[in-house]
Parts: C-alpha cells; structure tokens; sequence
C-alpha cells in the first residue's frame, strides 16, 4: 500500500516570492527523503498541471523577478521523480481545462474514485 | 507508520499566528495531548515558523482603553513556551522550524526549546508516530 497521499487544493498563494508551490516541494523533498508518497491536486491547484505557465517579466518597484516559479515543470519532475500525481478529472472540466493542456505524466481520477484513492494509501495529507 | 509504543502525535503547521483560528485549535490539542502524557512532535512550515518569535510583544487597546497590562495581549510564543513546560522530557514536545522557511522571513530569533529542521524532520516524525495531523493554510 503507497504511505502518504499529499493532498494539494488551495493554489498560488506566495508561488510568486516562494518560486514554486510549497507544498508540490515539500512532497519531493520528502520523496528524496526515502518516502513513499502520492500527490494528489484538485480544486483550483489542478491548474498546476497546465503546461506552458509562464509568471515571466513580473517587476514591483524595480525589483525584478528573476526566477519565475514553473509549477508545471514541478509537477512533471515529481511524475519523472515516481511519485504519481493525480488530478480530479471533474475540477478540470469545472475550469474548462482539457487534458491535451495537461503536462505529461499526471494521471486522472475521478471525485467518486477519490474515496478509494484516499483509502489506498496508508496516511493521507491534506494541506 | 507507528513504531513506537508509546503514543506519540506529529503536527504540521503552515498559519502565520494571529491569522486563523487553526492555530489556537493546534496549540490546543498540542496542550491536550501533553497533559494526557502524549508526547507531540510539531513541525512549523512556512508562515508557522513565526508562531516562536521571541520580539512578540503585547499591547494596548485603544477601542478598550486598556493599558499593556490590562489587556495583557497573548503571544503565541508565550503560549507555546508554557507547553514546552508540559513537553519537558516526558511526554515530549519537540518543535521543528522549517529551516528556509525561517531564513525567507528573517524568523530566526525564536523563544527556547524549537529548533531548525526540514521536510526530512517531518518524514520522520510520521514515522515514529502513532499518527500525524496536517494543519494546512487556506
């Protein structure tokens, strides 16, 4: 049975000054730390899995954003690190994303699989 | 995950204090599990990382009228000081900050008892654990 289910739901807040999503890198930090772990994105962080983001150019006061946050690339380096991303196939379609906008890798479920999803792991971690 | 005997709590945080209540609520079970001899591993994620700062201060209500004193504002350090008291040795509170996190927010003068860590610090609370709370921000 895999051990965590990172749950991901509230979305960009502070991806901007944190340069990703802090929870996607806290999954794979502890990935690299041995563990066995899922991520499982809905509700508006299914956005993340749209490829072709680009927060590029932002400049407050001068100051310019030199590192732009690629939740896209993040998520496609999470599937190529073995964790298995899952998107809710229904907040996709509530937010009219089609699945040939979604980067590679991330696998759907559907909001009525969600229960067993949760149940197929041994620890769940909704943030 | 469980491998000790002993019951055992891991807890993670993310809310800056004084900005929802699920910061009260965590402090609460924290505070609820010491006393019933459960020792409680927190680890403080992002704007968490703040709930220790040692330059909290009190102050006064100008609605109210009260003084420093009479108001006597609560800290959330204050409060997580009083349960590093109940979290001595037995049952044990151990309080991780996440170590960039602290660094991004310029949080690294915290009260006594929390020390720096990581993700790695979480994963391995969760394993020692009977089980692991996660508190996340909204």
């Amino acid at each position: 049975m895999p051990g965590i289910l990172s749950v991901v739901e509230r979305a960009y807040h502070g991806t901007i000054e944190e340069q990703d999503d802090t929870i996607l890198w806290l999954s794979h930090m502890i990935k690299n730390a041995g563990a066995d772990l899922s991520v499982l994105l809905r509700s508006n962080a299914v956005n993340y899995a749209v490829k072709g983001q680009d927060a590029s150019g932002l400049s407050i006061g001068g100051v310019s954003l030199g590192v732009p946050p690629t939740l896209d690339a993040d998520v496609e380096a999470l599937t190529i690190a073995g964790v298995p991303v899952y998107v809710v196939e229904e907040d996709l379609k509530d937010r009219a994303i089609g699945y040939s906008e979604l980067c590679s890798g991330v696998k759907m479920v559907k909001r009525g699989g969600l229960a067993k999803l949760f149940d197929d792991h041994e620890a769940v971690w909704h943030w | 995950m469980t491998t000790s005997r002993k019951k055992s709590i891991t807890i993670a945080l993310m809310d800056p204090p004084y900005e929802s209540g699920t910061t009260t609520t965590a402090l609460r079970i924290v505070d609820a599990a010491l006393r019933k001899g459960i020792s409680v591993n927190v680890f403080a994620y992002e704007g968490a990382v703040n709930l220790t700062m040692k330059g909290q201060a009190p102050h006064p209500n100008p609605i109210k009228g009260t003084s420093i004193e009479e108001q006597d504002h609560p800290s959330t350090a204050k409060f997580i000081a009083g349960l590093f008291t109940l979290g001595q040795s037995n049952p044990k509170l151990e309080w991780v900050n996440c170590g960039l996190c602290i660094d991004e927010r310029g949080s690294g003068d915290w009260i006594d008892g929390p020390r720096r860590g990581g993700p790695g610090d979480l994963f391995k609370f969760s394993k020692e654990s009977t089980n692991t709370l996660v508190i996340g921000t909204r």
